[in-house]
């Protein structure tokens, strides 16, 4: 059975990402020959001489009309030794939300670089919000290497500095890997190039079939949070209660001991069900519905967690957001924040920090955070939310901020204090 | 199985990830909203929608209604399906009809004849009518450019409008649901499913389908380059010649624009081994609606159109 690798993309404009993913496709043999006769026609039409892969990708009128990417599309190849969703994510400054948006559940991120400028500061920028979404490997494409003629030199300048900021932002080693690459004429993205034979690593796609997926750590504790009670109140199954979700950590078994968050009620798990039959042990992703021995008041926004090892239940919220709006966050702003299955009102009670993407340093008590600014904040909750920190485990530890009034969604939110995991190689 | 083993099954195995997603959908949209209503076609992408939620909510029925917007150009093989679908698992259905439509004014026949884009106006209508404020759909990134920038939950306005530019960003498995009065959100739980995908968990879980999705003896004519067979949408014209020939359709949708392929695949291994070796994708090679221009499904999509 093929695995699954979710990725990102990022990079500033004009790097080539869109030409770089269109190449993965098209090397991958995803694309078919009626999307390429599309693509030959819009680039003659355009007055190219060659196929402009990047129109492979960007698919709305106005990215077209402009030959940038605006919003995050998601992409599809497989190999025979695994299946990819790549979320191909826009370089410009104003939509690093999308980046945000593709990062949040990618396993791995392709970090892009033009040969000729190096690391710049949209790099810097985006690997911290990357490793603040706890992305846990990167790869840096050095793209556009045949315009610099292949240099090894100028390729090694490049490798270096990133693994030290790689390093800074608390990657360890082996967790990144810089690559020399022209997505257009395909150097080392599927095939080994002759052109550069002082690169003796793997190209692109060697690297994505063969990373290591990073497990959840067997030893996580049990989290369900769920999200809808099931009651067939059928002939069949007149008493059947069950309460279904998603398991965001660890693993659950028949005869677990359990405590239903936030009430703190005790159980013993009966049954892992699901229309297959029921199971002898469920893990981390599986969507399951658990029954329980004892006939307790629970339901959709509670969380089944593991008796030895609990979240914490709070109703302040010390957490870091990375603020997706034009309207800036100020303090005393009203919120809905969404964790799991549970929505609450919230206030923000103190901007306590911003974070300088530059200089990798937090800033005291900003005024606001702005459109795409990354932050800490405290926060009041309405009601008592069962958490983790993010940096232990995300999806406990992730949650939406929206606005009450139009339902947009603001920003994302991580538990905990995510600067301080900077510059500390992870564990 | 030892304990690791257990913790990443779902990561290991595409297909089982691909399902827990899906079903987690199911679950949040129940959870949400008032409303929800799935679009069911008796294709492929929809049966196997409707699979998933009955695996969500088992052993409880599934807790929506099914809404089909009949173009009046269906395939008697797929209304069959349907109904007998909608039978053995005792859903219930809501049937919008185009004939309905253009009968009392509010729809004029186009003059080509295809009724495809028609659709669009009884789908607004009836979501509208019913109060539905969430849709389901089948729809997957994979099958166009512009679908492959949709969200999973994808609002509408309140006139059934996609705001490319609006979109709200989509973050790890939390999906925001909000939506004003008037406005409804399109969820499409198989977004991350390829054609490779959708056929290979059809063969794991045994799914059944319409019988024209496996090649069959039928008469056809060509028009711009599909055989289409013939039908209450006209055709075929004098300059079209009929033949019979072993063929097979790789999507279903309104018979005026959906042609046939020549196919001997008469399994799902079958059909399988033909869609890994074909070097078309389905829509390119048998919906003559998305080749009207370049951005011909984005332009629909903003209409109100799934």
């Amino acid at each position: 059975m093929s695995s699954l690798l979710r990725l990102a993309t990022a990079g500033s404009v004009d790097d080539g990402k869109s030409t770089l993913v269109g190449r993965l496709l098209y090397d991958t043999k995803s694309v078919l020959a009626d999307q390429l006769d599309a693509v030959q026609r819009a680039s003659v039409d355009r007055g190219l001489s060659t196929p402009d892969l990047s129109l492979l990708v960007d698919g709305l009128r106005s990215e077209r009309e402009q030959g940038i990417t605006i919003d995050v599309a998601y992409r599809y190849f497989a190999t025979p030794r695994r299946s990819f969703v790549l979320a191909d994510t826009p370089g410009h400054v104003q939509y690093t939300r999308n980046t945000v948006t593709g990062a949040s559940t990618a396993q791995l991120a392709v970090l892009l670089v033009d040969a000729r400028n190096g690391v710049v500061e949209q790099t810097r920028r985006h690997a911290a919000v990357l490793a603040l979404l706890g992305v846990p490997r990167l790869v840096l494409a050095v793209n556009k290497i045949d315009l610099l003629d292949y240099d090894e030199a100028a390729f090694a300048v490049i490798a270096k500095e990133f693994a030290a900021h790689a390093a800074s932002l608390g990657y360890p080693e082996g967790t990144v890997l810089t690559i020399p690459v022209s997505a257009l004429h395909g150097d080392n993205v599927a095939a080994h190039s002759a052109n550069t034979p002082w690169y003796s690593g793997p190209t692109l796609l060697e690297h994505l079939e063969n990373v290591p997926v990073a497990p959840d750590p067997h030893d996580a504790p049990f989290r369900l949070p769920v999200q809808y009670v099931i009651r067939p109140r059928t002939a069949e199954h007149p008493d059947y209660r069950g309460y279904a979700g998603q398991i965001s950590s660890g693993t659950v078994r028949p005869g677990d001991d359990v405590v239903v968050l936030p009430q703190g009620l005790r159980s013993t798990v009966e049954r892992v069900d699901t229309y297959g039959g029921p199971l002898a042990e469920a893990g981390a992703g599986s969507s399951v519905t658990v029954v329980l021995a004892d006939d307790l008041d629970i339901s959709r926004g509670d969380l089944i967690a593991a008796v030895d090892s609990r979240p914490t239940v709070t109703d302040e919220l010390g957490a870091v957001l990375c603020w997706l709006s034009g309207s800036p966050l100020r303090a005393g702003a009203r919120l809905l924040v969404k964790h799991g299955a549970r929505t609450v009102q919230a206030m923000v009670e103190e901007l306590t920090s911003r974070f300088d993407e530059q200089s990798l340093s937090t800033v005291d008590s900003p005024d606001a955070l702005e459109l795409n600014e990354i932050g800490g904040v405290r926060l009041r909750l309405a009601e008592e939310l069962p958490v983790d920190d993010y940096a232990r485990s995300p999806r406990t530890g992730a949650f939406l901020v929206i606005d009450p009034k139009d339902g947009d969604t603001l920003a994302a939110g991580m538990v905990g204090d995510r600067f301080s995991a900077l510059g500390e190689p992870a564990a | 199985m030892t304990t690791l083993e257990a913790a990443t099954d779902a990561a290991k195995d595409n297909l089982a990830a691909l399902e827990s997603e899906a079903i987690h959908i199911f679950r949040e949209v129940a959870g949400e909203f008032d409303r929800p209503v799935i679009l069911f076609s008796g294709g492929k992408d929809s049966t196997l929608l409707l699979h998933l939620a009955i695996k969500a909510f088992w052993p409880a029925p599934v807790p929506f209604p099914l809404l089909h917007v009949d173009t009046g150009h269906n395939f008697e093989e797929v209304l069959s399906f349907r109904d007998g679908v909608v039978d053995k698992y005792g859903l219930r259905l809501v049937v919008a009809k185009v004939q309905d439509w253009i009968d009392d004014g509010r729809l004029t026949e186009r003059p080509d004849g295809t009724r495809n884009p028609l659709q669009t106006t009884p789908l607004l209508d009836t979501i509208a009518e019913q109060k539905y404020d969430a849709v389901f759909g089948g729809g997957r990134r994979d099958e166009e450019r512009a679908r492959a920038k949709e969200r999973i939950f994808s609002l509408r306005n309140a006139f059934g409008q996609w705001e490319p530019r609006r979109q709200r960003p989509e973050l790890w498995n939390l999906y925001n649901g909000r939506h004003r009065p008037g406005e409804h959100v399109r969820v499409f739980p198989l977004s991350n499913w390829t054609e490779a995908d959708v056929w290979n968990y059809i063969a794991r879980e045994e799914i059944e389908l319409p019988s024209i999705y496996y090649a069959h003896r039928r008469k056809v004519y060509r028009r711009d380059g599909m055989w289409l067979t013939e039908g209450p949408w006209g055709g075929p014209r004098e300059d079209e010649e009929v033949k019979e020939l072993t063929v097979r359709y790789r999507t279903v949708g309104d018979g005026s624009c959906t042609g046939a392929v020549e196919s001997t695949a008469s399994t799902v291994e079958d059909v399988i081994a033909e869609v890994q070796a074909s070097r078309l994708t389905e829509r390119g090679a048998t919906r003559a609606d998305d080749r009207l221009s370049e951005a011909a499904m984005e332009d629909r999509k903003r209409e109100g159109y799934f």
